[in-house]
């Protein structure tokens, strides 16, 4: 018998894209502007993300975080310390979170009161770059002391993100890294797409990374008044 | 490994898709995938064979077509293909690009398939879709 051949035409991740678009608009309807951080382990994230929570929450916004772990809770403790409200996500072993993970742990709380809502994806720099979680921002950050050549290394990844960072900069001396090799590389995955570099330890360029952010923010909400009905 | 939870999902959906279409068995699986998708090809065809196991699929052969990343560069008005994804620039004249065309597709294209619509008429397929009446049972 001749086989039947069917032309199917769908996308292999559809049921996570139609969640993670039906979060976005929930997301949006509320004014709850999400950023998902993507990175390899240690880049400091969890470390700026505290620093991040502390300083959004003097400035009077309403802030809340999940994080992604694969076995700990250590991260999801760290940044509690901010005094934020802090949920974790524990994957065991799965390397990226997808956006129904994200939904799960949203249940119960009261995630439309929030102006910021971040989402600590795992460490790698591969696999989560595949999953929308419903995110307005994806930011991708890169520690001094990995090298300017990681993001030549893993396109995919930084060619989803919206903006990266350079965080551990206190350390690029030492590390003797090249910052502008690295923005250049960057760039080449992704041109357009703008730098910020941090260093949680010193406190160095944490308050442009919260203005950019505060900005997007502004944008985000400017965009919402415009497309609402008008009565 | 998320090519585990890749293969996961396009089991899911081609099942759906062979059952929609009365499939008995699928044998060929056709995949898009893009050159940006992430996706690690032997990895992908490592885990969809155990988690077709059991499955409408098991034993389907994967076939996977790989798209390469095309860019729209505005100067030139055209498309062209990358000729390396570390470098987002037009082929033409080397302006640099982010408007991407092509390369992310993570798509199931086509299944093979034994069964279905084609064997219309009193075959064992269509006999086994009459509704059984079963001396009052529920399911
Ligand atoms: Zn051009």
């Amino acid at each position: 018998m001749k086989p039947r051949i069917l032309q199917v035409r769908t996308q292999i991740l559809k049921k996570n894209d139609e969640l993670a678009r039906a979060m976005r608009e929930a997301f949006v309807a509320a004014g709850v502007y999400v950023v998902n951080l993507v990175s390899s382990p240690g880049t400091g994230k969890t470390r700026l993300l505290q620093t991040t929570l502390r300083r959004l929450r003097s400035r009077g916004y309403d802030v809340a975080a999940i994080v992604g772990d694969l076995e700990t809770d250590n991260d999801a403790r760290r940044l509690a310390e901010s005094g934020a409200p802090v949920r974790q996500i524990q994957t065991h072993g799965c390397c990226h979170l997808e956006a129904d993970m994200v939904r799960d742990h949203l249940a119960g709380w009261d995630w439309e009161a929030l102006d910021f809502l971040f989402v600590e994806n795992i460490g790698n720099l591969v696999c989560p770059a595949s999953w929308d979680l419903g995110e307005s921002l994806r930011i991708a950050l890169l520690s001094v002391t990995e090298g300017e050549d990681k993001p030549l290394k893993y396109p995919g990844l930084f060619n989803t993100a919206d903006a990266a960072i350079l965080t551990k900069l206190d350390l690029a001396e030492p590390c003797e890294f090249d910052r502008v090799a690295a923005r250049a590389n960057i760039d080449s995955v992704r041109p357009g797409m703008p730098v910020l570099e941090t260093s949680a330890k010193t406190g160095e360029g944490v308050e442009e990374w919260i203005e950019f952010l505060c900005g997007r923010r502004d944008q985000f909400v400017r965009s919402l008044k415009k497309s609402a009905p008008s009565c | 490994m998320h090519e585990l939870s890749i293969a996961q999902h396009l089991v899911e959906i081609a099942t759906e898709a062979a059952r929609d279409a009365g499939a008995r068995r699928v044998t060929r699986v056709g995949i898009r995938v893009g050159e940006l998708s992430c996706v690690h090809r032997e990895a992908l065809e490592f885990c969809f064979d155990i988690v077709t196991k059991g499955t409408l699929l098991e034993g389907a052969e994967l076939t996977i077509e790989e798209i390469p990343v095309e860019v729209y560069c505005p100067s030139c008005d055209r498309v062209s293909r990358l000729e390396s994804i570390q470098r987002f620039r037009c082929a033409r004249c080397g302006q640099a690009t982010a408007d991407i065309r092509r390369g992310r597709e993570l798509e199931l294209d086509s299944l093979e398939v034994d069964g279905g619509e084609e064997s219309v008429g009193v075959t064992p397929d269509s006999l086994d879709d009459r509704p059984v009446q079963l001396p009052a049972e529920s399911s």
